[in-house]
C-alpha cells in the first residue's frame, strides 16, 4: 500500500465518528432507494409474468345477457386477438363462523380445460368437475382469511336459492390480485370472496343456458383500444352492455398500479433528501480536513505531487466514506426490499413473487451516492489543491469578524460575551449556519412526512365514515324493487334506521370525454349517507340536476350549469341530459348523485329502489345480520364499519413499523448533522476554547459557547423543518393523487410535536458526545499547536 | 570548492516579487541578481522579511517572480506552467522547511516513501534515513519523535530522491543548539557526499561559517555576497 493510501486510512480512522455519521446518512438514502426500487421491480416483474402467463385481458365488459352467437361477432371486430365469454354472478354467503353476511362473486370456467383469458392458477386441490353439482374453486385470500381447506363446504344463495357449495380447490387469478368489493374502499377478505364454477353448473343455477353476461378481450399488437371499446359498446348495446373498460379502470390492476406509483415516489423523494444532506455533511467535513491539512497539501505539492494527485487523494477519502455508506445501504436496502416485497406478497396474491435484487438498481444507487458526494466536495477540493504551495505553507489568515446585525442594532447590551461569540460566529458564515439549519430541518421534515400517511388516512377514514358514510351496512337488491320492500327490512330487529337509494349504471358524456360510473338517487333528509366537501361542509342535493364529485367533473371537463349527457346502461338504456347543479370536492371515487325523485323523473320510472343504507343497533348486531343473510331479495351486504375496523388494525401494525424506520432515519440525519457540525466547530475553535479554559472559564461555560450555537441552530431548524415537512406532504399528496383516491393534506399537531421532540433528543445526544471532546481538550497541546 | 569553471545551477536576473494582500502591496524582492553553482553550499542570511524565503520559494518552483528571469540550467522558469513546475519540483528539488511539514499520520519511513514513490531514481527510504542517522526510528510517527529527529526525517525525505538542489528554509529555526547542530551535520554530509547544491536560509549568522558562500539579503535586495576561505564543520558551531 502506498504511503498516501496509508495516510488516507489513518485520516479516516482519525475522523471515524464523522465518517460513520456521514456513511450512515448515505446508507439510509441508498437503503430507501434500493428497498423501494427492488420492491418496485419485484412487484412489476411478478405482475408482468403473471399477466403474461395467465393471459390478463386488455378490455373488460359486463352485460345483461347475450346469446353465445354474439361471441363470434365480437371476435370479428378489428384488432381483437382473443375473446373469452363467461357468466359472472354475485352471491351471498352464509359462513358458519360469521354472524355478518358475506358476499362473493362466481365466475364461470369453461366446461373443458381452462379459460383462454384470465386463466386460474391452481394452488391446492383440483378444478371443479363439470358434471358435479356445487363444486367450486375458491380464491386464496378468502380461503386464508376464513381458514378453509379443500373439502370444506359453504352455504350460498345462488339466484335466490340456497345451495351448499364444496370448495374442491384453491386458486388465484390475475384479475383478482387484490379482491375489493366494488363500492368498497378496502379489501375485506373475510367477507368477500371470488369463486369459480364450471359453466354447465352456472348455466343451471342462474338460468343462463347458451348465454353469457361478461366478456374479456385481448388485443392484437397495435390495435386501437379506444376504437375496440367503442365498437364493443355498440355491439353489446342491444344486450344490456354496461360499458367496456380498459385495464386502467380495472380495480385490481388500478390498485397495484397506484401502489407501484407510490413506490416510485418513495424511491425518489426520501433518497434525494438523504443525498442532499450527505453532500452537505461531506462538504463541511472535508473542508475542515482540508483546512487542517493545508500545510500537508503544500508539502505534497512541494515534493512534486500534481494537483490532480493531491485532489484525487482527498476524493478517494470521500470515496471510501461513500463506499462504506453505499455497501451499508445495499445491505439494509436488500433487507428492506425483501421484507417489503414479502409484505406486499401477503397482501397481493401472485402465484410467485421473487425478490429481484437487480444489479442495475444497486449500480444506480452507488452512482447516485457517488455523484451526490462528489458534487458536495468537488469545489472544496479544487480550491484547496489550487492554492500555490508557498501560500499554503503560511498559516491561514485569521477569520474576519464583523459586528453582527444585533450588535449593529444596539441590542447587544443585553447579551454577555458567550452569546455575542455565538452570534458573530453565525453571522460570519451565514451559509454554513443556514445549511446546518437546513440539514437538521430535513431530518425534522422526514419525521413529519413519516407521520403524514397516518394523519391523512385517519382523517380520510374519519371523513369518509364519520361524516359522510355513517351507515353500518349497505344492502343491495337483485333488481330495482318497489319502495314497500323497505318495510320487510324495518321488521328486522336491531335495524334502527333505513335510508333507501336508487343506483343506476351510466356513462356520462361531455363532448369527446366520457366516463362510466353510477348515479345514486338519494332522499332529501338523510342521516346515514351525507355528501361532505373537503372543508367539511355539508352539500345539499338540489331539487333537480346532478351533483358530482369534482374529480369526475374534472375528468369530464364540466362546470356548474353545464349539461351532461347521461347514457343509462341498463333497462331501456335511455339517453338523457342533466344539468350539473352541484359539485362535491371529496376524496375518493368518481361518483354522481341526484335527488331520488329527480332520478326517477329522469328515468321516467316509479319510486323503485336499488338498496338501502342501514344503521344497526350494536346490541342486536348478530340477530340483524342473521336476518339479513336470510332476506331473499338481498343480493349483497357491504359492511363498511367492520371492514374499516379490520383495515385499521392491519394498518396500525404496518404504521408502527414504518414509524420506527422513520424515527431511525431522521435520527441518523439529525445526529449526523448536529454531531458533524459540533465536531467541526470543536476542531475549528479548539484553540479559542482552550484559551477560554486557560483564562478561567469552566468546562460548562466553554461547552455553552460551542453547544449554544448548535442549540440555537437546532431551535431555528425545527420551524424550518415544519415548513419543509408540510411542503413535502403537500407535494406528496398531489403526487400520489389518483382517480381512486385524493389524499387530504392533513397534519395533526401531535405530528409536529413528535418531530420536534425527536430532533431535540437527537441534538442533545450528539451534544453529549461532543461535550466529552470539550472535557478532554488538552489545553497545552492545543495552545502549542500551530494553526 | 566552487571554481571559476563551475557550472551555474541557478541564475536570477532582476527578480522582483510583489504580494498583494488586500489593499497593501508588499515588495518582497526588489531586483535580485545572483547565481548558484553546482555542488556549492550557500547560506542565505537576513532578517525576517528580508525576502530570503521568497527567493528560495521562487528557486524551488513554489512561487513565480512578478518580474525578472530565473534560469535553471539554461531553462527559463518563467515559461513553466503549473504542470511543468510540479514536474521540476518532483525531479530536481528537495525541500526542508522550518516546521518540518511531515505528514503526521505517516511513520518516518512512510513520509520518505511518499517522495521516493514518485521520484525517478530514488534511494530506498531506509537508506535515506540511515544517512541522517535515523536508521533506528523507521517506524515512529512524527508525534513520537523530537523536533530534531523530525527535521532529520524531513531532510531524509528531501534527499531520498537524489535531488539536484536542496533548499532549506530555516531548518534549525525551531530547534535548540544540540539538535540544530545534528541537523546541520546531516545537511553538510549530504552536500559533501552526494554533491547536492544546497541553499540554507537562516537568520543565525553563525551558521554562515559552514557555507562556501554567504548571500546576505536586506529589504528585498542583495546586500552582500561573501565567500568563506575556510569553512567550519557543523559540530564546531556554537550559538
Amino acid at each position: 500500500m502506498s504511503p498516501l493510501h496509508r495516510k488516507l486510512f489513518r485520516d479516516l480512522l482519525q475522523m471515524k465518528g464523522q465518517a460513520l455519521a456521514i456513511a450512515a446518512v448515505i446508507g439510509c438514502g441508498i437503503a430507501v432507494f434500493i428497498g423501494a426500487q427492488t420492491t418496485l421491480k419485484s412487484l412489476s416483474a411478478a405482475r408482468e409474468a403473471y399477466y403474461d402467463r395467465y393471459r390478463f385481458p386488455d378490455v373488460f365488459s359486463s352485460l345483461k345477457r347475450a346469446p353465445l352467437s354474439v361471441v363470434d361477432r365480437i371476435a370479428n371486430l378489428p384488432g381483437i386477438a382473443t375473446v373469452e365469454h363467461r357468466i359472472v354472478e354475485g352471491v351471498t354467503l352464509d359462513l358458519p363462523d360469521l354472524d355478518e353476511p358475506a358476499v362473493g362473486k362466481i365466475v364461470s370456467l369453461p366446461d373443458r380445460g381452462t379459460p383462454r383469458l384470465s386463466d386460474v392458477h391452481l394452488l391446492k386441490g383440483r378444478l371443479p368437475e363439470p358434471g358435479r353439482t356445487g363444486e367450486i374453486l375458491a380464491e386464496e385470500a378468502f380461503v386464508d382469511a376464513n381458514g378453509f381447506e379443500p373439502g370444506d363446504q359453504i352455504r350460498a344463495v345462488l339466484n335466490g336459492r340456497l345451495q351448499t357449495l364444496t370448495i374442491v380447490g384453491v386458486g388465484l387469478s390475475p384479475e383478482y390480485i387484490t379482491t375489493i368489493q366494488p363500492g368498497s374502499m378496502f379489501p375485506d377478505d373475510l367477507r368477500f370472496g371470488i369463486f369459480w364454477m364450471r359453466r354447465r353448473q352456472m348455466e343451471a343455477a342462474f338460468d343462463m343456458e347458451g348465454a353469457f353476461n361478461d366478456v374479456v378481450l385481448s388485443l392484437m399488437p397495435g390495435a386501437n383500444e379506444d376504437e375496440v371499446i367503442r365498437q364493443l359498446d355498440l355491439l353489446l348495446d342491444d344486450y344490456g352492455g354496461l360499458g367496456a373498460t380498459d385495464r386502467d379502470l380495472h380495480l385490481s390492476h388500478r390498485f397495484i398500479s397506484d401502489e407501484l406509483k407510490q413506490l416510485k415516489t418513495m424511491s425518489i423523494i426520501p433518497p434525494s433528501i438523504f443525498m442532499s444532506v450527505a453532500a452537505f455533511l461531506l462538504n463541511v467535513a472535508l473542508r475542515r480536513l482540508l483546512t487542517l491539512q493545508r500545510e500537508q497539501i503544500a508539502a505534497l505539492k512541494a515534493f512534486g505531487y500534481y494537483n490532480r494527485e493531491v485532489g484525487a487523494h482527498y476524493l478517494q477519502l470521500v470515496g471510501v466514506i461513500i463506499a462504506f455508506g453505499a455497501v451499508f445501504g445495499w445491505l439494509l436496502g436488500t433487507w428492506m426490499g425483501q421484507s417489503m416485497t414479502g409484505m406486499y406478497a401477503s397482501f397481493y396474491r401472485f402465484p410467485k413473487t421473487v425478490f429481484r435484487p437487480e444489479f442495475g438498481v444497486y449500480l444506480t444507487g452507488a452512482i447516485i451516492s457517488f455523484t451526490a458526494g462528489m458534487i458536495g466536495v468537488a469545489a472544496g477540493v479544487r480550491q484547496a489543491v489550487a492554492i500555490p504551495p508557498a501560500e499554503a505553507m503560511r498559516p491561514e489568515p485569521p477569520p474576519t469578524f464583523k459586528p453582527s446585525l444585533i450588535e449593529r442594532l444596539g441590542w447587544h447590551r443585553w447579551l454577555n460575551q458567550a452569546p455575542r461569540m455565538i452570534l458573530r460566529e453565525l453571522t460570519r458564515r451565514p451559509a454554513k449556519a443556514m445549511l446546518t439549519t437546513l440539514g437538521i430541518g430535513f431530518a425534522c421534515a422526514i419525521l413529519i412526512v413519516g407521520n403524514f400517511g397516518k394523519d391523512a388516512i385517519t382523517y380520510l377514514i374519519d371523513f369518509q365514515f364519520g361524516l359522510q358514510e355513517r351507515h353500518d351496512a349497505t344492502v343491495q337488491f337483485h333488481e330495482a324493487v318497489p319502495q314497500r320492500v323497505l318495510s320487510s327490512l324495518q321488521s328486522i330487529p336491531g335495524i334502527i334506521r333505513i335510508e333507501a337509494f336508487r343506483s343506476i349504471p351510466v356513462r356520462l358524456r361531455h363532448g369527446a370525454r366520457s366516463r362510466q360510473t353510477s348515479i345514486s338517487g338519494l332522499d332529501e333528509n338523510r342521516e346515514l349517507f351525507r355528501l361532505i366537501d373537503s372543508d367539511e361542509k355539508l352539500v345539499n342535493l338540489p331539487e333537480s340536476g346532478v351533483v358530482m364529485s369534482s374529480q369526475l367533473a374534472k375528468i369530464l371537463d364540466l362546470k356548474l350549469g353545464d349539461t351532461v349527457t347521461v347514457e343509462v346502461l341498463n333497462g331501456q338504456r335511455p339517453v338523457r341530459n342533466a344539468v350539473v347543479s352541484g359539485m362535491v370536492d371529496d376524496f375518493s371515487g368518481t361518483a354522481a348523485w341526484m335527488r331520488r325523485e329527480a332520478l326517477h323523473a329522469l328515468m321516467r320510472e316509479g319510486p323503485v329502489i336499488s338498496g338501502a343504507y342501514l344503521q344497526i343497533d350494536p346490541e342486536h348486531e348478530a340477530a340483524a345480520y342473521r336476518a339479513l343473510k336470510e332476506a331473499p331479495m338481498v343480493a349483497g351486504v357491504t359492511l363498511q364499519k367492520v371492514a374499516v375496523q379490520s383495515f385499521m388494525e392491519n394498518f396500525a401494525e404496518n404504521l408502527l413499523r414504518m414509524r420506527m424506520f422513520n424515527v431511525a432515519f431522521a435520527s441518523v440525519i439529525a445526529i449526523g448533522v448536529v454531531y458533524n457540525s459540533a465536531r467541526v466547530s470543536l476542531s475549528e475553535r479548539s484553540r479559542e476554547l482552550a484559551t477560554l479554559r486557560v483564562i478561567g472559564f469552566t468546562k460548562a461555560e466553554v461547552s455553552r459557547i460551542l453547544l449554544g450555537e448548535l442549540a440555537f441552530l437546532t431551535a431555528m431548524a425545527i420551524p424550518v423543518g415544519f415548513l419543509i415537512g408540510s411542503g413535502l406532504c403537500r407535494f406528496i399528496s398531489k403526487a400520489l393523487e389518483t382517480e381512486l383516491y385524493r389524499i387530504p393534506f392533513v397534519l395533526n399537531p401531535s405530528t409536529y410535536a413528535f418531530a420536534a421532540a425527536v430532533i431535540a433528543v437527537a441534538a442533545v445526544l450528539s451534544s453529549l458526545i461532543v461535550r466529552r471532546g470539550i472535557d478532554h481538550l488538552d489545553l497545552i497541546a492545543v495552545l502549542k499547536s500551530r494553526e | 570548492m566552487p571554481k571559476e569553471a563551475a557550472t551555474i545551477v541557478f541564475e536570477t536576473k532582476k527578480v522582483t516579487k510583489v504580494y498583494h494582500m488586500g489593499e497593501v502591496s508588499v515588495h518582497a524582492l526588489r531586483g535580485v541578481d545572483t547565481q548558484f553553482f553546482e555542488g556549492e553550499f550557500v547560506v542565505l542570511l537576513g532578517r525576517s522579511g528580508s525576502g530570503k524565503s521568497t527567493l528560495l520559494n521562487i528557486l524551488g518552483g513554489l512561487d513565480l517572480p512578478s518580474e525578472g528571469e530565473v534560469i535553471y540550467r539554461d531553462r527559463h522558469m518563467a515559461d513553466f506552467d503549473e504542470n511543468e513546475l510540479t514536474r521540476y519540483r518532483r525531479d530536481h528539488v528537495g525541500f526542508v522547511f522550518q516546521f518540518y511539514n511531515l505528514i503526521p499520520s505517516l511513520t518516518a519511513r512512510e513520509n520518505v516513501a511518499l517522495v521516493t514513490e514518485i521520484a525517478r531514481d530514488p534511494m530506498k527510504p531506509e537508506e535515506a534515513l540511515e544517512l541522517v542517522d535515523l536508521g533506528n526510528r523507521l517506524d515512529h510517527f512524527p508525534s513520537q519523535m523530537s523536533g530534531g529527529e523530525q527535521q532529520r526525517v524531513a531532510i531524509a525525505r528531501a534527499i531520498a530522491k537524489r535531488p539536484d538542489v536542496l533548499l532549506c528554509d530555516e531548518p534549525t529555526g525551531a530547534l535548540d543548539l544540540n539538535t540544530g547542530v545534528k541537523v546541520l551535520e546531516a545537511l553538510q554530509s549530504v552536500n559533501r557526499e552526494l554533491g547536492t547544491t544546497t541553499a540554507v536560509i537562516t537568520h543565525n549568522a553563525i551558521i554562515s561559517d559552514m557555507a562556501h558562500r554567504v548571500i546576505t539579503l536586506s529589504d528585498g535586495r542583495i546586500e552582500s555576497v561573501h565567500t568563506n576561505d575556510t569553512r567550519r564543520l557543523a559540530n564546531e558551531l556554537n550559538w
